[in-house]
């Protein structure tokens, strides 16, 4: 790819993320075991085991706590192939390259060799690569369940039940929100700049042709947000957003939450160094 | 005499160094329909603006229901929770308006705004929702809707307030025939007798749908004001002010132009 085509690259990645954005409100309808629950529990129940994934310190208690995972991903209507491709893979590429020094590194008993004598894969530098590549796979697994699960809005909404500020709450919103329509925009603009270039353009140019795009964005950016603060006090806004909790706890939410805590719990307890 | 809902008095207002109102006044009767056209950059968005108290002139006055409206008086005794509950808006562009996560949020954020117990607030939406024939899309979230939708959204979510009155900013913009059709019914359903209804826009084709009295706004200032059979049969006062062009063709030999004006259920010259 030509290095001018970076701009187009990365609008090509913000489509693409939109794409990805609709796929999770698909998985997120589905009925599905995590979908049943209650978004509270589901931000609760998940977030524990990624803590009980980060407290063991044994391999078979976090790969026993990726099979719940997998488990969990199968009875929630998760596509594994797509979970495999998208998580796994990627997650194994990026965590082996950060493992693969503490394979030579750590001290340790040698199992390996190698001619010149000076360099030695360990025992005991292997099980660290391990538990680390182990660790970050079950961790965004058990992630990506909660977003692919629970629709972005919900999260927020289970945020502010666990009174997280409504400001902050608010702002995360608004952001998830006009992003979408921000890079919409930007993209508009590129491909309106893109229909009226001919030849090939200087970096330099191209360069400052960005720049300048970008202060207009802000600026765009700034009349939105403008607006849409006259459109909240023309509602009533007053500086105190009110809102609605429709959440409600069923005793399956219940039996959940319990289940979620017990599994971190006893994963801790066996787990422990 | 019916006393004026709203009334400006010269009044004038600018963007920074550009003017956009000047020396306007205008008077309106509570339960009415009234209609400003003119062409873009008018001023007719930024009077509904000031109607709707979210800027204020930068000379002159608008009183509503007898009160003026000033920041000062806004801010006074719960007035704007009280002017809120009378007087709502919808913004030209639909994406100004929905900021919330799903669509019911969106209907429900200004009852609860504005004080409504939960049960109330869920109960009007839902029926809202059904009204407005958008209950298929209640939690989905508002950005991923079509023009036409996001309309509907928009406009549910000012109506379920059951305000006295309703301003209306270019509400047909950007949509095609039908769905421009179906949001005038769902307005003029909704109105009845009771309600007072001001919208702006430029479309000549469905002022007399939607109003009984026609405001012609050029460069901030009224240019006209009647019936809407008086102000469409005004040729050169449209063409003044930009609201149909000159169509030229040909009889045989003779070369002539008069005004163009397209119109839903006919097309006349």
């Amino acid at each position: 790819m030509r290095r001018h085509d970076t701009i187009a690259a990365t609008l090509l990645s913000l489509t693409h993320a939109f794409g990805t954005a609709l796929v999770s409100e698909q998985v997120a309808r589905r009925p599905g075991l995590l979908q049943a629950f209650d978004p509270r529990v589901r931000v609760i129940g998940l977030f524990a085991l990624v803590l009980a994934v980060i407290l063991s310190h044994r391999i078979s208690v976090i790969v026993a706590l990726f099979v719940v995972a997998v488990l969990l991903a199968v009875l929630s209507q998760v596509n594994l192939k797509s979970l495999a491709i998208r998580v796994w893979l990627m997650v194994l590429l990026f965590t082996s390259v950060i493992a693969l020094p503490s394979v030579f590194l750590t001290p340790g008993d040698p199992i390996v060799t190698f001619p010149a004598g000076a360099l030695h894969i360990t025992a005991q530098g292997v099980t660290t690569a391990v538990l680390l590549i182990t660790r970050v796979e079950t961790a965004v697994t058990l992630t990506t369940l909660l977003v692919l699960t629970t629709p972005w809005m919900q999260i927020l909404k289970a945020l502010r039940a666990f009174r997280i500020p409504q400001e902050v709450v608010m702002m995360l919103a608004m952001t998830h929100r006009y992003i979408f329509l921000l890079a919409e925009t930007a993209a508009q603009m590129f491909e309106s700049r893109q229909s009226r270039t001919v030849g090939v353009i200087a970096h330099s140019a191209a360069r400052h042709m960005t720049t300048r795009t970008g202060g207009v964005l802000l600026s765009k950016s700034v009349e939105l947000s403008n607006d849409v603060f006259l459109a909240m006090q023309s509602r009533g806004f007053r500086g105190d957003a009110k809102t609605l909790s429709e959440f409600r706890m069923r005793s399956l939410d219940y039996i959940g939450l319990l289940s979620f805590l017990l599994v971190g719990v006893v994963a801790v307890w066996v787990g422990r160094a | 005499m019916t006393a004026p809902i709203f009334e400006a008095k010269q009044v004038s207002f600018s963007y920074e160094a550009i003017p956009a109102l000047r020396d306007l006044s205008l008077s309106m009767e509570a339960g009415r329909s009234l209609a400003l056209v003119g062409a873009n950059g008018s001023g007719k968005s930024t009077l509904l603006r000031l109607l709707d108290a979210l800027c204020f002139p930068s000379s002159g006055s608008i009183s509503f229901s007898g009160n003026p409206l000033t920041p000062e008086r806004l801010r006074a005794d719960g007035y704007d929770l009280w002017f809120r509950r009378r007087v709502a808006l919808l913004f030209q562009n639909p994406d100004v308006q929905l900021f919330n996560p799903t669509v019911f949020d969106e209907v429900a954020f200004g009852p609860l705004q504005l004080g409504w117990a939960s049960t109330e607030v869920i109960a009007r939406v839902n029926s809202m929702l059904e009204t407005m024939v958008i209950s298929h899309l209640r939690d989905r979230a508002p950005y991923r809707l079509s023009a036409g939708e996001k309309k509907r959204v928009a406009l549910a979510s000012v109506i379920v307030l059951d305000p006295e009155v309703l301003l209306l900013d270019e509400p047909t913009s950007m949509l095609d025939p039908r769905s421009q059709s179906q949001l005038i019914d769902l307005v003029q359903n909704w109105k009845g007798t009771s309600k007072t209804v001001i919208t702006s826009t430029h479309q000549l084709e469905i002022v007399e749908d939607i109003a009984e009295r026609v405001v012609v706004l050029e460069q901030g200032s009224v240019a006209a004001d009647g019936t809407p059979s008086e102000i469409l049969s005004n040729g050169e006062l449209l063409l003044r002010a930009n609201l149909v062009h000159a169509h030229r063709h040909k009889h045989g030999d003779m070369v002539h132009s008069h005004p163009h004006l397209h119109s839903h259920a006919r097309h006349e010259h």
